[in-house]
């Protein structure tokens, strides 16, 4: 996992002040992304970091759980981030970027609000690229074990017995 | 201990394929003193190895060798590559079957008689009844160890079942309870009773389901009877200039071509393999395929009328908790022509884990009206519907020489539409199943499409007539006399039960008739 926290990297001062907002959600700078925040903090390799960002927004939008932070969704895509993947999404997000300004905005971040996101994909879904970034999020973002908690999921249980004697039966509503 | 045989060895019966058909009756066979050698595409998993996670038990376990899909139903959209969601590996798919073990209604083995003829569907009877297979039947439950039959107690209902029940007992229902499951709940076998752990599909860790991969198997194998070749891909049956089988091609665990004689070849690959294997054998003397002189081999493929209901709560259920199908409302599996279709259905308890609902909830679908769903996910109760589709001659699976496989045998393609019946009964078991969680106070009901198939059946069915199907009333081809069909793909038609306990009555049966004809030295 090469998500890094601010600790780890960059102060939160030096993090801001290296870097730019792209719209309301994300810090660039060189060589990383960020939460305005510094909550969490995420290195490129092979990505530009506009281009990452642009990546986790349209990830949070295409499944949008209002209860999962950013970092599961930077999870999610970190693995396009590499030699080989890198050219493909770069030119997928410039054609994002390309149909939000068609519609007037300054980029696809550059849109303020979901639901004008949400209309830009509406208009590439059928896009390979669409495709293959909301194909991967089923388990990119999904089968992560740290998500399953958020959505009250436990997960195998064998190695703790099963439910047997830990409440299989416990429903006390109905 | 596996008995090794030799290749040469024209005495033995050779049986490709080791779950429910297969592995039933490699056991029976060996314990009748008979020499088998079973030849299984996968390797060897047993409980201590299956894995409790959705995605990493998936790879591990599903047969996910080349295939394709077509015709209008959605799977060939939204998983082209998987029309069956089945497993390649010593013990076949009963590493993956929840357990449910339903007797066919008497009925159903006459679906031409008691349907009538319905357009588009090439319906017939079964050359076999009810009355035939009691006997066969109490065989098979006996064996697996099935709840609510014998003297064996039911399964305890989780929190979906309690869902479920309660929701059917305000609409009326009957026949509601914790279902007949091959799942161990005494002391009293040689199977650990069921802990309530979930995970049913990807192989019980405690051994307390019925799977002939730690049953049947080591049972034949300790007979010394019996030898199973693992990871033995069987490519092609082969014949001498009399038309009888003299044994089968197959690529070993290296990828060796090797030829193992035989006695007599049984079929048991699951419906997909089984039609390709017998059409991937086609020679001079039999041009469309072996057994196929009816042209049915490969067609009537049936998958059952399936669907989900899951229903949203405003307090947690935890669906996932305990037995996945340990619940079942069987008021609609009757006859009753008034609903608007023909044949019944049951519904049963379902659940998947987080990671495979967001894969099967409605594929390609994204948003919020998607993800608001996800976000309900320990509030949700599951329920999954069983019916009886009807057999058209037009959905079949066929293989395609231009698409190999790793060994460069021709893959299959699965064909398959609904047929209006099938769409009708559909349309009602989503309504019942959306009212049986409104009357407990869902806030959100919604249907899920059907899954790639677990119940394949029908592609080389029984007949009374050899120009109408494959096999014989002992899954005895028409045309090869020692040449048999012993998995799901014998089946006339699919009634509304879960297939497994009626693959295996009749695995159990064609032993003793194998057996019989041996003696007899008619085969």
């Amino acid at each position: 996992m090469t998500l890094q926290t601010s600790k780890a990297g960059l102060t939160r001062r030096q993090l801001l002040s290296s870097a730019v907002a792209a719209g309301a959600t994300f810090v660039v700078g060189a060589g990383f992304v960020a939460a305005p925040d510094a909550a969490w903090a995420t290195e490129t390799v092979a990505l530009t970091p506009e281009t990452m960002a642009t990546l986790i927004q349209m990830a949070r939008d295409i499944y949008p759980h209002d209860r999962i932070g950013d970092e599961y969704y930077v999870v999610a895509v970190k693995g396009y981030d590499t030699a080989e993947a890198a050219p493909g999404i770069e030119e997928g997000i410039a054609a994002l970027n390309a149909a939000a300004m068609t519609a007037g905005y300054a980029s696809y971040l550059g849109a303020g609000w979901e639901k004008d996101r949400v209309a830009l994909l509406r208009g590439i879904e059928t896009t390979p690229f669409f495709q293959q970034i909301r194909g991967g999020l089923v388990t990119g973002l999904y089968n992560q074990k740290a998500v399953w908690p958020l959505f009250g999921y436990e997960g195998e249980s064998f190695s703790q017995g099963g439910y047997l004697t830990r409440g299989f039966d416990d429903i006390n509503w109905l | 201990m596996a008995a090794p045989f030799a290749l040469n060895d024209n005495s033995v019966v050779v049986i490709i394929g080791t779950g429910a058909g297969g592995g039933t009756l490699a056991n029976e066979l060996a314990q009748k003193g008979i020499s088998v050698v079973a030849l299984e595409a996968g390797g060897r998993y047993l409980p201590q190895d299956y894995v409790n996670d959705e995605w990493e038990s998936f790879g591990q376990l599903a047969w996910l060798d080349k295939r394709t899909t077509s015709g209008d139903w959605r799977v060939a959209n939204d998983f082209s590559g998987l029309p069956a969601w089945i497993v390649k590996a010593v013990g076949g798919t009963t590493t993956h079957w929840a357990g449910a073990s339903l007797r066919f209604q008497d009925h159903e083995w006459k679906a031409l008689t008691n349907y009538g003829a319905v357009e588009g569907a090439n319906l017939l009877d079964w050359p076999i009844d009810g009355a035939e297979m009691a006997q066969w039947y109490d065989k098979a439950e006996e064996k697996m160890g099935v709840t609510q039959t014998g003297d064996r107690p039911a399964l305890p209902g989780n929190n979906n079942y309690q869902v479920l029940a309660k929701g059917a007992a305000a609409l009326g229902y009957q026949t509601v309870h914790t279902g007949k499951m091959a799942i161990q709940t005494r002391e009293d076998g040689y199977r650990t009773p069921c802990q309530q752990t979930g995970f049913c599909f990807q192989g019980c860790k405690w051994g307390s389901k019925w799977s002939t991969a730690y049953t049947e198997i080591p049972d034949g194998e300790a007979t010394g009877n019996l030898e199973v070749r693992e990871r033995a891909h069987v490519a092609k049956i082969e014949h001498d200039e009399t038309g009888k089988v003299t044994g089968v091609t197959y690529f070993d665990a290296d990828g060796v071509s090797q030829f193992q004689a035989a006695r007599i070849v049984c079929v048991a690959g699951n419906t997909i393999e089984s039609p390709r294997l017998l059409l991937n054998s086609a020679s001079e003397m039999f041009p469309a395929g072996l057994a196929n002189s009816s042209d049915q081999v490969g067609r009537n493929y049936m998958r059952h009328v399936t669907g989900s209901v899951y229903g949203v709560f405003d307090k947690p259920v935890k669906m996932w908790r305990g037995t996945t199908m340990a619940g079942i409302v069987q008021d609609e599996a009757r006859l009753d022509p008034s609903r608007g279709f023909v044949g019944g259905y049951e519904l049963e308890t379902l659940s998947l884990g987080l990671p495979f609902m967001a894969a099967f909830l409605d594929p390609g679908s994204w948003g919020r009206e998607f993800t608001s769903a996800l976000d309900s996910y320990e509030n949700m109760a599951g329920m999954w519907i069983v019916g009886e589709d009807m057999p058209q001659a037009s959905n079949r699976v066929t293989v395609n020489a231009d698409i190999p496989d790793q060994f460069g045998l021709p893959s299959p393609n699965v064909h398959f539409s609904d047929h209006p019946n099938d769409v009708a009964m559909r349309n009602h078991a989503y309504a019942q199943g959306i009212a049986i969680y409104d009357a407990v106070g869902a806030v959100r009901s919604f249907p899920t499409p059907p899954y790639p198939s677990t119940h394949n059946l029908g592609t080389n069915r029984m007949s009374a007539n050899a120009a109408d199907g494959v096999c014989n009333g002992n899954g005895q081809t028409h045309d090869i006399a020692n040449l048999f069909i012993s998995d799901g793909s014998q089946f006339t038609t699919g009634a509304a039960e879960n297939p497994t306990l009626t693959i295996v009555a009749l695995a159990i049966r064609q032993a003793d008739f194998i057996a019989a004809q041996m003696s007899a030295g008619t085969i």
